[in-house]
């Protein structure tokens, strides 16, 4: 296992140095589909040299990143790129345990060889590596790739049972963008799973094990937010970072669903709409949760999932962290439907959005509505990936306990 | 109406200056001062009695206890390169910036009141002024007037450079002179023949002067300041090898404003000490010499207050005819020029180029650069470079702009090598905007201020630091600290830089086809949320299903 999954390190990180060097990096940097307003590298830059010049990075509009990843970048600017590979890294490692440690968690579905198992971790980790979100996220220098390592030690930790640790790094992974808040319900479901603890409202050791595990989040995040802000001494960085992620001022197209809805909505709506879009995205945890109290890694897949696609900001980056959970499933390619269509999908909008940017942008033959049409496609190509990937696994469950054929509504 | 010396505690001076320039253009420079001994500001002593001062303005400085006061309104942009320096620079559109007294506490509040009044006495959109092109320069922009407290904090600066200047703005401004349109150099300001120029630039600068009787030096501070009003019209005329007062303003003068201490035209005669290259009747006997922005200038003046001026006709029709070509003018020191580099609705460059054309001496010029929100400049993008070679400013204040509330202030100290050119470079981002944000015509572009270059100029000639009742107006209108130098200002031309614009007939079908996909979201997790999976057993064909009926009844076993 060694073997194979070094050559593919070497091989990624050959792909990563290559592109860096090559004179493709500040083409890519640009690119509105790899950095958004929240990780672009250039605003981070522009962050230090604010710092530099004695202004607060906060006090304008150009720099979104949490004052840690500040003072982070500060000592390591000269060796950023470096920074990222080694992230990639991680997230590697990391994925690669995962797979490791699913093993004994699901041993009971024998509907896979062992043979296919064996090889999951290396699918896992060429699906991350050498997808091409991935190698021009990193390529960017976008810190959407460092959010993406942190997840990945996270999911980790939690599946190697280190309760405090896992805590720890959601509370980081909250503190560099919000989202990851709706992590904590599947964290909590496989330690009460791991231990062994029913999930019911009236046990006292469901409520106690929730409130130590709650705690120690909580406490992180307190300590997080305190130390950036004895870090930067003001809290200048709340409403920068916090509340330019939930009220989304600016309109920089980008993958997502926001930017053309807010920049064609009208004044009197604006409040409704941005509470309701942002609502969406934590509302699916707990009904969630209640469905797959008893397949919290998977939930964790949804939920990341529905992460990358309605947050207010999403890069192909963010994509590329989901979309290396797959070959966790590889079970249910078989059962998969329209697989074919959604991955044409997927691939044609993919190919499309630097034409179509480039010949509203540049060429001035298209106009905003042609991006937009491509983004509408994407985010609905991935809707129906994840939501196929549940909808057969739970075919595939039912499957499993009923060995019978069964017919099912069609939807 | 006499004014006697003895208790005037108002005065009132206008002048004209003309400067033939070599290829038949006219610069002609209209300058009406009035200086009033009172103070707007203190306690109790409300102002009441308004003589020579315009009592609109005199109201609005008290009310809003404004210290200092510049508004120009500008068509046309000046070609410092071809006409060289003009007395009062401006840039184009209209331009607004304000000292407030210190005792104001609220000076947002009153400078918005204070554009809003403006803007209904001089008929101008100065409305559209408020704190998304508002500015506290904090260095470029000292009291022009009396001051020791520049708290930077009671300035504020803004420009409006897609405002445009017509007779409705002419109309009030000539209200404000004593005399009106009616008497004096003023009824030369037909609109007809005003706007025809290339240039037309009308100012109001209002600030607080020493009082001066009988030469007292500029420098001694007295404890009432007088208030001085300046109101100038800079015009800039295309004309031929022959042109006279009636041809370019349809008027000749008749007779000085009766309210007027002193009424003179200055015709600008340097390049002709001979009358080779042009000739200027009627003759008059009176010259004057002033050293004017570094240049020692010859003047015919034309008294209007002493009546064998007007001669026989009592009418004053300058005539000037050309003899001969050429002349050369003198190459301004410096000068400034500015334009956005780049392609695509992206991204940009903004290059402001700086020329310094003294053979021998470097200088220090104070750049001050304001652009709005909607471009985000980048400032580790800027560079500075001298002749191919890096030069770092020795003063960078940058305040960062906040969408939708302030706009990006740059100022830089650079200084400029002998004989040079400095090229500011720095990248900016084009920001996508809401929809109802957009001019009605989107695409025509957005306007970006002028950058204004203000620096001390060394000086060819000496100047003198001190100031008497002889010397032309518009000599003496920046105060002269030292006699090695001027000051000068210098505004570049805006810019006009188009952003992306999104769809305007579509906010309903975004709203629409984007709820829709989320809602294909939302329907797919409601349906496998609430679907439950059972076996079916496969349904029987009719006619075993009729049979299994017959065989119920008889009790014995069912088919499959």
């Amino acid at each position: 296992m060694a073997a194979p999954l070094t050559l593919l390190l070497i091989v990624a990180v050959t792909i990563r140095a290559v592109l860096f060097r090559s004179s493709l990096a500040e083409l890519i940097s640009a690119r509105v589909e790899v950095v958004s307003p929240l990780n672009a590298w250039k605003r981070v830059v522009e962050g230090l040299a604010l710092l530099d010049l004695g202004v607060s990075p906060y006090s304008g509009d150009v720099f979104h990143e949490t004052p840690l990843m500040i003072y982070l970048f500060h000592f390591t600017v000269d060796y950023a790129e470096i920074v990222f590979i080694v992230s990639a890294y991680f997230f590697r490692k990391q994925k690669y345990a995962l797979e490791s440690d699913r093993y004994s968690a699901d041993c009971l579905e024998l509907l896979r060889s062992p043979k296919e198992m064996f090889y999951i971790p290396l699918k896992v980790a060429m699906f991350y590596l050498l997808n091409p979100f991935t190698i021009l996220s990193c390529v960017a220098k976008s810190t959407c790739g460092l959010n993406n390592a942190i997840i990945a030690l996270f999911i980790f930790c939690t599946l190697k049972g280190s309760a405090l640790l896992s805590g720890i790094l959601l509370a980081l992974a909250t503190y560099q963008s919000i989202y990851p808040l709706t992590l904590f319900a599947p964290a909590l479901l496989f330690f009460l799973q791991r231990l062994y603890i029913p999930v019911n409202l009236r046990r006292s050791s469901f409520w106690f094990f929730t409130l130590q595990y709650a705690f120690m989040y909580v406490g992180s995040l307190v300590v997080i937010t305190g130390l950036s802000f004895f870090l930067l001494g003001s809290w200048d960085f709340i409403p920068s970072v916090y509340g330019f992620i939930f009220s989304v001022p600016d309109l920089t197209p980008n993958i997502g669903l926001f930017w053309y809805f807010f920049a064609e909505m009208f004044e009197h709506f604006r409040l409704f709409f941005s509470c309701v879009f942002q609502f969406n995205v934590f509302f699916y945890t707990i009904p969630l949760s209640i469905k797959l109290k008893e397949h919290p890694v998977f939930l964790i897949f949804m939920q990341i999932a529905i992460i990358s696609i309605f947050k207010s900001y999403p890069t192909v980056g963010d994509v590329a962290l989901y979309m290396a959970f797959l070959p966790a499933w590889s079970h249910l390619y078989r059962f998969l439907r329209n697989i074919f269509l959604v991955s044409c999908v997927l691939l044609a909008c993919s190919a499309l959005f630097p034409v179509l940017w480039h010949l509203w942008i540049y060429a001035g033959s298209a106009n905003s509505n042609f991006y937009y049409a491509i983004t509408l496609l994407f985010n609905f190509g991935q809707v129906k990936v994840f939501t196929t990937t549940w909808l057969t696994n739970c075919e595939w469950k039912n499957r499993w306990r009923n060995k019978v054929s069964l017919f099912i509504n069609l939807y | 109406m006499g004014i006697t010396a003895a208790a005037a505690r108002d005065e009132f001076q206008e002048e004209l200056v003309i400067r033939p320039l070599h290829s038949g253009d006219i610069y002609a420079s209209f300058q009406f001062r009035t200086l009033w001994d009172t103070d707007f500001l203190q306690e109790g002593q409300k102002v009441s009695h308004y003589r020579l001062f315009p009592k609109s303005l005199g109201q609005v400085l008290s009310k809003f206890s404004v210290r200092e006061l510049h508004i120009s309104f500008t068509q046309g942009f000046w070609r410092t390169m071809q006409w060289g320096q003009p007395f009062i620079p401006s840039p184009p559109g209209a331009e607004l910036w304000v000292w407030f007294h210190d005792t104001v506490s609220d000076v947002d509040g009153n400078w918005k009141e204070l554009t809003n009044v403006l803007s209904g006495i001089f008929c101008a959109s100065l409305n559209f002024i408020d704190l998304t092109n508002t500015v506290q320069p904090s260095a470029s922009f000292k009291p022009l007037g009396l001051g020791n407290a520049t708290d930077h904090r009671f300035l504020r600066y803004a420009t409006l450079p897609r405002e445009i200047v017509c007779t409705e703005n002419l109309t009030p401004w000539k209200k404000l002179l004593p005399c009106g349109s009616k008497a004096g150099l003023a009824v030369l300001l037909k609109s007809e023949k005003l706007f025809h120029s290339s240039f037309h630039s009308q100012a109001v600068h209002i600030r607080p002067v020493c009082q001066h009787k009988n030469g007292l030096d500029f420098a001694k501070i007295l404890d009432a300041p007088s208030f001085c009003i300046h109101l100038c019209i800079n015009c800039y005329l295309h004309l031929f090898t022959e042109w006279s007062l009636f041809k370019m303003f349809s008027r000749t003068l008749t007779e000085a404003c009766p309210l007027a201490t002193s009424s003179k035209v200055y015709v600008d005669i340097t390049d002709n000490p001979e009358g080779e290259l042009f000739e200027l009747s009627p003759a008059t006997p009176l010259l004057s010499q002033a050293v004017v922005l570094g240049d020692r200038r010859t003047y015919s003046v034309f008294d209007l207050t002493r009546a064998e001026t007007f001669g026989q006709l009592r009418s004053l029709n300058l005539l000037l005819r050309w003899k001969g070509d050429g002349g050369e003018m003198l190459r301004p020191l410096l000068h400034a020029e500015r334009y956005v580099a780049g392609f695509g609705l992206q991204t940009g460059e903004i290059h402001t180029v700086i020329y310094n054309n003294h053979p021998y001496r470097a200088f220090p010029v104070l750049l001050m650069d304001s652009v709005p929100w909607y471009l985000q400049l980048y400032i580790h993008t800027l560079t500075v470079t001298s002749k191919s070679r890096d030069n770092k400013p020795s003063y960078i204040h940058y305040q960062p702009a906040k969408d939708r509330h302030r706009p990006h202030l740059l100022e830089m100290l650079i200084q400029l090598p002998p004989h040079s050119m400095t090229e500011v470079t720095v990248q900016f981002e084009r920001a996508l905007l809401k929809w109802t944000e957009y001019t009605p015509d989107p695409n025509h572009g957005f306007y970006v201020g002028s950058s204004v270059v203000s620096a001390l100029v060394p000086s060819m000639v000496a100047m003198s630091t001190n100031f008497t009742q002889d010397q032309p107006l518009f000599s003496s209108f920046v105060p002269v600290k030292e006699e090695s130098s001027y000051f000068v200002r210098v505004y570049t031309e805006p810019l006009l830089v188009n952003l992306p614009t999104p769809d305007f007939s579509m906010p309903y079908n975004v709203i629409c086809l984007t709820c829709t996909v989320v809602a294909v979201g939302y329907g797919s997790f409601y349906n496998l949320l609430t679907r439950t999976f059972q076996v079916d057993e496969p349904s029987l064909p009719l006619a075993k299903r009729l049979a299994n009926l017959i065989r119920r009844i008889r009790g014995v076993p069912l088919l499959t």
